[in-house]
């Protein structure tokens, strides 16, 4: 796919079909740049360049392009994070209902703070904002699952639960 | 009004409620099938009819949007369901998709028939994964069983539907962002005119509703529009889904029909406030909504009209309650945060100015307030989003109304709580 002569070290998606099926939904190419974006992160972690190299060549569009969309979203990373993500909802449901006793208590128990990783790559903790189910205040989202109604205890425990 | 029977959740919570078997033992696709046999004209004449006004925060009249997909285009049109739910205090959309998904699905069928529409999508929030995979299946049964593909039901109507993610971006709730993002880029809002139903995405013809919206049209056909049109108030009737959160005992989400009093809703539906505090002040439509304080909230009806009487909105029906202990200070700095990490970035005042709110609310409350910080406050406000005064034309200052979003709750918290802002003020230089 690259004409660089460097597809030894490029990112290449491991289910071709499915990146065959997301082309097929779209009537244009661009379109299917975020639902890529998507689908490497989820194999590789993260967007590093060689992803948005080999995204750029598939959706037939500039590199900086790609990256200009990369930088825009929360949920698209450029850098690898901790095996599992805490982010903690920060908005005002939320913090009415305790939600800066959550973070103070994760930066406390692993000595981290929001946008840290630790040390052993467990953990990297975010705040976030409203993620739309401030009715079950204070919310976290732990990797794709939403953990709602949560007491310190509770979340203590949750933590716990994580490797 | 004590004869109301929920309409969009009236199933909610028997087992198996999301499925296609539950959803057609309640008489689900029905309204598909009538429809299949009418002119699309006729479908949307339904719609204007009922007066059914969309529920995604600006209330504007579905029927007449889909009226303005021009008829002699011969571009192909798009439908996208906003299900990109992310005003602070809105959580509706979430339910509606967990619970009942093949309702929305049959109004967006319904819908793309009546604009002439053969693909169309699902615009979801990148952090609803559950809802995602959960619509996955409500897609793959509908396909199964040619409620969506080809020839739908035997008619000779096509439609495919298409689920695409969100990234983490408010401003993508904005329709025109919203579209930017599916065309792959940054959700840049764009100036309007041209309205999406005239260029939209690739250019073309598209049509943006919400998910609630969408989801109340399989009921407009089936029992037809004078029937909802009689729910609440005839100028923005039907059944309405209100989200309470905040200080409150039952928060949750109410199906009440449109107009119930904000008081009924606060002390009789979701139980009032928590060790029988005072209530102090209220958003009625979600963060973006001019603040109202106890006695305004306490005498207000749960309408487009009245709240805009009000000088606030309905917006999204996110109904955020706040009692006597909440310091407005906080809470003003908390949704000024909000808005300056979500602002896009592309107009000035609303960039430059979210951050400026959030750096001189940070020094009031860090106890370091200049004594004209409040009359900054409204100056800042008034730069981004112009006055709360309707009637004196308010908009303009930026591509899309996130400039209003911002100004209108952060002006009205310190218009209407001054003194506690003043509060925060070092004695010395208070006293002026
Ligand atoms: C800053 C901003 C955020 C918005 N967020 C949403 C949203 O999350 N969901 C939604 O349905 N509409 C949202 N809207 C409204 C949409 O622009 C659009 O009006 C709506 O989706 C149209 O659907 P409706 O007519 O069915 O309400 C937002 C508007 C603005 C200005
Ligand atoms: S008002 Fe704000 S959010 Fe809207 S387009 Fe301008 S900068 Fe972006
Ligand atoms: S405020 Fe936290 S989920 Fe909405």
């Amino acid at each position: 796919m690259n004409s660089n002569g460097k597809s030894m070290q490029g990112f290449t998606f491991v289910d071709p079909e499915r990146v065959e099926q997301i082309f097929s939904q779209y009537p244009d190419k661009k379109s299917a740049t975020l639902p890529l974006l998507h689908l490497a992160q989820s194999q590789h972690g993260y967007i590093s360049n060689s992803v948005i190299n080999t995204i750029a060549d598939l959706v037939d569009c500039h590199p900086a392009i790609v990256m200009d969309c990369v930088s825009f979203y929360t949920m698209l990373y450029t850098k690898p994070q901790g095996r599992h993500i805490i982010q903690v909802c920060q908005t005002l449901s939320c913090s009415l209902n305790g939600a800066d006793s959550l973070v103070d208590h994760v930066m406390d128990k692993y000595e981290i703070k929001p946008g840290e990783t630790t040390a052993d790559d467990r953990f990297t903790l975010m705040k976030v904002e409203c993620l739309g189910s401030c009715g079950t205040a204070p919310v976290v989202q732990i990797n794709k699952e939403y953990h709602e109604g949560l007491s310190t205890q509770n979340f203590d425990k949750l933590l716990e639960s994580f490797e | 009004m004590n004869t109301f029977k929920p309409v969009l959740t009236e199933h909610i919570g028997q087992p198996d409620c999301h499925t296609l078997s539950f959803y057609k033992s309640v008489g689900g696709y029905t309204a598909l099938e009538k429809i299949l046999k009418m002119k699309p004209e006729d479908v949307t004449q339904e719609v204007k009819d009922s007066n059914l006004r969309g529920r995604g925060g600006a209330g504007f009249s579905t029927g007449v949007k889909w009226g303005f997909i021009p008829k002699d285009s011969n571009k192909p049109k798009y439908l996208i369901n906003n299900a990109d739910e992310s005003e602070p205090g809105t959580f509706k959309d979430r339910l509606l998709m967990n619970k009942a998904p093949h309702q929305m699905l049959e109004g967006m069928i319904i819908a793309a028939y009546a604009i002439g529409c053969h693909t169309s999508f699902i615009y979801i929030r990148g952090e609803f994964y559950k809802e995602y995979k959960i619509l996955e299946k409500t897609i793959a049964e509908a396909y199964e069983n040619n409620i969506l593909g080809q020839n739908i039901l035997g008619s000779n109507y096509n439609l495919d539907i298409v689920i695409h993610r969100g990234a983490g971006a408010y401003i993508c709730g904005e329709e025109t962002g919203l579209i930017e993002s599916l065309e792959g880029k940054r959700g840049w809002p764009r100036i309007k005119p041209p309205f999406p139903a005239i260029e939209g995405y690739l250019q073309s013809p598209t049509i943006v509703n919400n998910v609630e919206t969408l989801s109340c049209i399989p009921h407009i056909i089936n029992r037809g529009s004078s029937w909802f049109k009689s729910i609440g108030p005839e100028k923005g009737p039907g059944p309405r889904l209100f989200c309470i959160s905040g200080c409150i005992n039952k928060p949750g989400v109410y199906e009440e029909p449109m107009g119930i009093s904000l008081k009924e809703l606060i002390y009789e539906k979701a139980g009032g406030i928590p060790d029988d505090k005072q209530l102090k002040a209220v958003f009625p439509g979600g963060s973006s909504s001019a603040i109202l304080t106890a006695e305004e909230a306490l005498d207000v009806k749960m309408d487009f009209e009245d709240l805009v009487e009000k000088k606030s909105m309905l917006g999204s029906a996110g109904v955020i309650v706040m009692d006597e202990t909440v310091d407005m200070v906080q809470a003003c700095l908390n949704i000024a945060r909000f808005y300056a990490h979500e602002s896009c970035g592309q107009c000035t005042p609303c960039r430059e100015g979210t951050v400026w709110l959030v750096k001189m609310l940070t020094r009031l409350v860090n106890g370091g307030g200049k004594p004209n910080d409040i009359d900054m406050l409204f100056e800042i406000t008034d730069n981004i989003g112009g006055l709360i005064d309707f009637s004196k034309g308010s908009y303009g200052k930026t591509i899309c109304p996130f400039g209003e979003a911002v100004a209108w709750p952060v002006r009205s918290l310190v218009e209407k709580f001054k003194a506690e802002f003043l509060e925060y003020l070092p004695e010395e230089k208070a006293v002026a």
